[in-house]
């Protein structure tokens, strides 16, 4: 076994490219509870810590996108200009784990491993980012909804790095909202992300934890966007705020599993999409 | 830079510590407690839910046991054992015993570590940032009640020897 810590991208390309069959490990904290417990024996590893050009973040000239590194610890997006500027996914940020975790874990981590339960993949989703995959030689840049294939799939290949995500700054409302089994260090029962665009009258609806991948309420979103003025804050009936949970539940495809029942989470999507498209109405 | 042989160094307590005969995907819980002969942090839930391996790196609070040991040779590793470089005890471990903050004592070390990192970067914290601070420490015995004090007393402390 091999363990390489590259202490650039160029390096870290490089090496990815040259053993496609590395395991990447990024903050850790989902490839070493597998390892820990002998659920994977990794043999050669490429760690992206010390990787600096992925652990940061850059607003786009034209001031219309933010271009997340991969490698940026969760710490990072709780406050200050990226909670200003993306605040649906500071809100997810911080209820990821404990601040031990999030002083690990990243935006790279969550979408290399694609659980369903990743807190950040719902803001991915219901902003349309865009993720960026390089190799050695090579660059493209990957809808996120093309890039989440199935559970714990994704649409990486070997030999590839997740080097950023691509979030568009919306004039509108953000928010995430999230149910576990307490307040604080848990996985997500049932997870939803709700971006009101005020400037286009779009709305986005995710779900996590209620599906083998994040879900797009696409059919709810455009019923909504029939309804009322998304280009103006308007107080939603409570007719149509019912319907509208309603409409995101039918559209969740969630599961028993250890965590909750099926029923519940469409209990919980329901009532997490009610009470954000709330907030958007009168914050 | 890279760790392909069973023998490597890691910076802990200030000391240079060589690891050998090791896998070199150990987690650095296990490397420290069972290559290193420093038990204090300790391991229980080897997932990252329940930070009683809590360590210092790189001027982070983080678990250990989701640390791939071999990938940590070039940080900064500061465990419960290095809080002091003597056998005295830091303003944390002594409010701790004299509010009564040890039950059981399994979460004690990692709380601590936590603590030490809370109050280092944040000398005079609101309940709500202590709270946060430990959100992942997880305690069984005290109900949180006198680690809470303990935090208290250790911030006044600090301050008066600070002075």
């Amino acid at each position: 076994m091999t363990v390489l810590i590259p202490q650039s991208l160029h390096d870290a390309l490089a090496a990815a490219t040259a053993n496609p069959d590395a395991q990447i490990i990024q903050g850790g904290t989902d490839l070493m509870v597998e390892v820990n417990f002998n659920h994977r024996k990794p043999t050669d590893v490429i760690a992206l810590r010390r990787v600096d050009e992925i652990r940061n973040y850059v607003v786009t000239a034209d001031k219309k996108n933010v271009v997340i590194g991969s490698g940026l610890p969760y710490r990072e997006m709780e406050h200050g200009e990226l909670a200003q500027l993306l605040p649906a996914l500071a809100q997810a940020a911080r209820t990821v784990g404990s601040p031990q975790i999030r002083a690990a874990g990243s935006i790279g981590g969550n979408l290399g491993t694609c659980s369903p339960a990743g807190d950040a993949l719902p803001v991915l989703s219901a902003l349309d980012a865009v993720i960026n995959l390089q190799t050695a030689t090579t660059s493209r840049e990957i809808s996120v909804h093309d890039f989440m294939v199935g559970v714990k799939r994704n649409a990486r290949q070997p030999g590839e790095l997740i080097v950023s995500a691509t979030l568009p700054i919306i004039n509108g409302w953000q928010g995430y909202a999230k149910v576990g089994v307490r307040n604080a260090m848990v996985i997500s029962i049932a997870s939803c992300c709700l971006v009101i665009d005020r400037e286009k009258g779009s709305i986005g609806v995710a779900l996590g934890s209620v599906g083998p991948t994040i879900i797009r309420c696409r059919e709810t979103e455009q019923w909504l966007a029939m309804q009322i003025d998304l280009k103006n804050i308007s107080i939603v009936a409570p007719n149509l705020l019912k319907e509208f949970g309603d409409r995101v539940a039918k559209e969740s495809k969630p599961i028993d599993d250890h965590r909750s029942t099926a029923a519940y989470r469409r209990h919980a999507v329901a009532t997490l999409s009610r009470r954000l498209l709330t907030r958007a109405n009168t914050q | 830079m890279s760790a392909n042989s069973e023998v490597y160094d890691l910076n802990v307590n200030g000391q240079k510590r060589q690891v050998r005969d090791a896998w070199v995907g150990e987690s650095l819980l296990y490397v420290l407690r069972e290559r290193l002969g420093l038990p204090g942090s300790k391991g229980a839930c080897e997932q990252g839910e329940c930070g009683s391996c809590t360590v210092i790196m790189d001027g982070q609070a983080v678990c250990s046991c989701l640390v791939m040991a071999a990938t940590a040779i070039d940080s900064k590793i500061t465990t419960v054992e290095g809080l002091t470089q003597d056998d005295s005890l830091t303003a944390v471990q002594d409010a701790f015993i004299t509010e009564g903050g040890v039950q059981c004592g399994f979460c004690t070390p990692g709380l601590i570590v936590a603590i030490e990192h809370l109050l280092d970067n944040n000398p005079d914290p609101s309940q709500l940032e202590v709270k946060e601070a430990i959100s992942g420490n997880i305690c069984r015995c005290t109900g949180y009640g006198r680690i809470f004090e303990a935090v208290n007393t250790a911030v006044t402390t600090r301050r008066a020897t600070n002075l």
